[in-house]
């Protein structure tokens, strides 16, 4: 029974990674640029909720409906006004500028909130139910079923929207969705700002999980690398089932092998991934 | 009748204007301001702790000179990194810092010690653990702080004082230890000395984890499954606060949550996060001594300017490296490195803010008076308990279920 508490607390972080994950994938998929400064814009989020919370005592759920929009803005806007620039620049011209966003973003939170944690006091914080044996934190359970609900969104929106759609057939072939009329720039900024939007519901919700500093950022990143290049760069149900990977086998390792295995156990699923199926479980080849 | 002047005349003058005009520079040294580097890690993973110090180094610069200390502190940030400890250090001295204080960190610690030694500028240790840095045979540093061995021997030498004074005595515990340096040195420290201290449990299973971690929800449920009777700890801060609340929602409740001399569990934000559920933790570790009247008046002047913030160990020992160096400064009667390292030498402070006999330096400049107490939360705020010389109230063991906490 051990076993299965620790398997669900591991499927339930992992659900949220995949959300987290899901934007990187989204936008790779899609504009074919590796956003660098996912983590960033998932701690920004993070410092939304806060002080939502901080401010006006709005719970990090309640703040996805001003957060979302707010990271989706900042997505489009980036995309628009800088990263539209350089789609056609050589690959490292596009990382450096990625990084270059990054470091702005972490320089102005220590800026605007100092190094200090944050975190937000909430009335069920401490709340767990116990099913049977099993014993499921609240906050935890939350977090999974909000990263569930936004990829159900995700995947209904580009299933059955015009623009979904659209966006779809920009990423199968841009030369062919440009002739037949698409504005693939604008589709690229909806894109990139559709990322955004899933990193700042991630935000919101692992905001419930763990306090916010401007330096855990470089951490998320990585972590949404190795969850999307588990799961296939590119491909949004292997994003999800990456991170089901990462957090049930970094929960189950620390239980049996040693905690401060976690890291290398996951870093050694990637490599291991990579050797045998390099485009990941469910990417194309 | 008219006297000349003769030869031994002037000579005895000449000798008695030369010893008037000494005397003069020496008051001159001794009344100028002497130049403080304060170097902490303001910044940065550790920036939290650095700031508590800090508080210490505000409360210095108001409360020496109404000592009759005078003094002039240059602040300087370590970013919680030794490679700008290191060049802080270097600054801070070519700007005339004529003694450095510092650096709450063992790695930056040691980083700063060797620029002091090599400019021959003395170097008080507020805090920092690592037994090697008075080992390396350093003429210009003085450390007012336990070493990590002081640290769980004395930690680990309270256990059974709180176990006689309460009454009871668990017979298993399981350890939760950071991967850090100073996590990693305690480590050692307890599994040598947990034999010969014949303590009344057994360590059943030791789990160590990563202090940067951001879920422990997995170490704390292998903690609970080793079914032990109490919970010992070397934590950070953001670890401790992690671990208790996995311990609250697991619904994990060891006799008590002890840590033999490791930071986290009486800082501020472990209490302000933590509410009621920070209470009753327990950390043996040198404490702000409630029985010394210039530790009252420290606190109710750190009161006074911290409102919210708990007077911590941080400020108290950051305060009282201020007080080693002016104390050396003003007796020395110069600003002379040498003068000052044989004044430092000869430290001899009685009246101090923690709890211990006076502040003195064995040969290798590390301080040997630095007991542990039993500081446990309590009403939200770190309270000394043990030993009963210094005790404000009575230890609570074992403590309250987390669903009886009011």
């Amino acid at each position: 029974m051990l076993y299965l508490n620790i398997i669900v607390a591991g499927l339930l972080t992992g659900a949220v990674y995949g959300l987290m994950a899901l934007g990187l994938s989204v936008i790779f998929g899609v504009i074919r640029i590796v956003n660098f400064a996912h983590g960033e814009m998932m701690v920004l989020a993070m410092y939304g909720a806060c002080l939502a919370n901080a401010r006006f005592g709005v719970d990090p759920l309640r703040a996805l409906i001003l957060v979302v929009p707010a990271l989706f803005l900042l997505g489009y806007v980036l995309q628009r006004g800088l990263i539209n620039r350089y789609i056609a620049r050589p690959d490292h011209e596009q990382f450096l500028l990625l990084l270059a966003v990054a470091t702005v973003i972490t320089a102005s939170l220590l800026m605007g909130f100092g190094p200090d944690a944050r975190n937000v006091q909430l009335d069920y914080a401490y709340d767990s139910y116990q099913l049977g044996a099993v014993l499921l934190d609240k906050v935890r359970v939350l977090a999974a079923a909000g990263a569930v609900l936004g990829a159900a969104a995700l995947w209904a929106f580009f299933r059955f929207t015009r623009t979904g759609k659209a966006i779809r057939a920009c990423a199968d072939n841009q030369v062919g969705a440009q002739v037949v009329g698409l504005d693939v720039k604008r589709l690229y900024a909806v894109t990139f700002g559709l990322g955004a939007a899933c990193v700042g519901a991630a935000g919101c919700l692992m905001l419930l999980l763990v306090d916010v500093q401007p330096y855990i950022a470089t951490d998320y990143t990585l972590l949404a690398f190795i969850t999307v290049i588990l799961g296939g760069l590119g491909s949004m149900p292997g994003a999800l089932l990456g991170g089901v990977l990462v957090g049930v086998s970094e929960a189950l390792s620390g239980f049996l092998v040693e905690p401060s295995f976690k890291s290398a156990f996951s870093f050694g699923l990637l490599i291991l991934v990579l050797l045998v199926r390099p485009q990941g479980l469910l990417g194309r080849a | 009748m008219k006297r000349r002047l003769t030869r031994r005349d002037f000579a005895l003058g000449a000798a008695a204007s030369g010893a008037l005009l000494a005397g003069a520079g020496r008051a001159r040294a001794a009344t100028r301001p002497i130049k403080l580097g304060s170097l902490l890690p303001r910044s940065g993973y550790e920036a939290l702790i650095g700031q508590s110090c800090q508080r210490g180094v505000d409360l210095a610069r108001k409360m020496l000179p109404e000592m009759g200390y005078a003094i002039e502190v240059i602040d300087a940030d370590t970013e919680s990194k030794p490679e700008v400890a290191r060049t802080q250090a270097e600054k801070l001295i070519r700007d005339g810092a004529e003694m450095l204080i510092g650096a709450f960190d063992s790695g930056q610690t040691f980083a700063i010690a060797q620029v002091a030694e090599q400019n021959g500028v003395p170097f008080v240790i507020n805090i920092g653990a690592d037994p090697a840095i008075t080992e390396q045979g350093y003429k210009y540093i003085f450390r007012n702080f336990p070493t990590s061995v002081m640290l769980g021997s004395h930690g680990l030498g309270r256990f059974n004082d709180l176990f006689q004074a309460t009454g009871t005595a668990p017979k298993t515990a399981v350890l939760m230890v950071a991967t850090d340096t100073f996590g990693q040195t305690m480590l050692k420290g307890i599994n040598a000395l947990m034999p010969k201290l014949n303590l009344p449990f057994q360590i059943v299973d030791t789990i160590s984890y990563d202090p940067q971690a951001k879920d422990l929800s997995i170490e704390v449920a292998k903690a609970k499954a080793a079914n032990a009777e109490l919970q010992m700890v070397v934590t950070r801060l953001n670890d401790a606060i992690l671990m208790v609340r996995e311990m609250v929602k697991q619904k994990y409740e060891p006799m008590a949550i002890i840590s033999p001399g490791s930071p986290g569990m009486y800082q501020t934000q472990f209490m302000k996060v933590l509410g009621k559920y920070a209470d009753y933790a327990i950390t043996n570790i040198p404490w702000l001594d409630p029985k010394q009247s210039l530790s009252r008046r420290f606190e109710d002047e750190f009161n006074k300017a911290n409102p919210g913030e708990v007077c911590t160990l941080d400020a108290g020992f950051t305060f009282e490296g201020f007080l080693i160096c002016a104390d050396a400064y003003k007796r020395a009667g110069s600003a002379k490195p040498q003068a000052l390292v044989e004044a430092l030498a000869a430290t001899n402070l009685p009246d101090r803010v923690m709890i211990g006999g006076p502040i003195t330096f064995d040969a290798k400049g590390q301080n040997v008076n630095l007991p542990s107490g039993v500081v446990q939360i309590l009403d939200g705020r770190p309270t000394v308990v043990l030993p009963p010389e210094n005790a404000e109230k009575k230890p609570v063991f074992p403590v309250p279920g987390w669903s009886q906490r009011a």
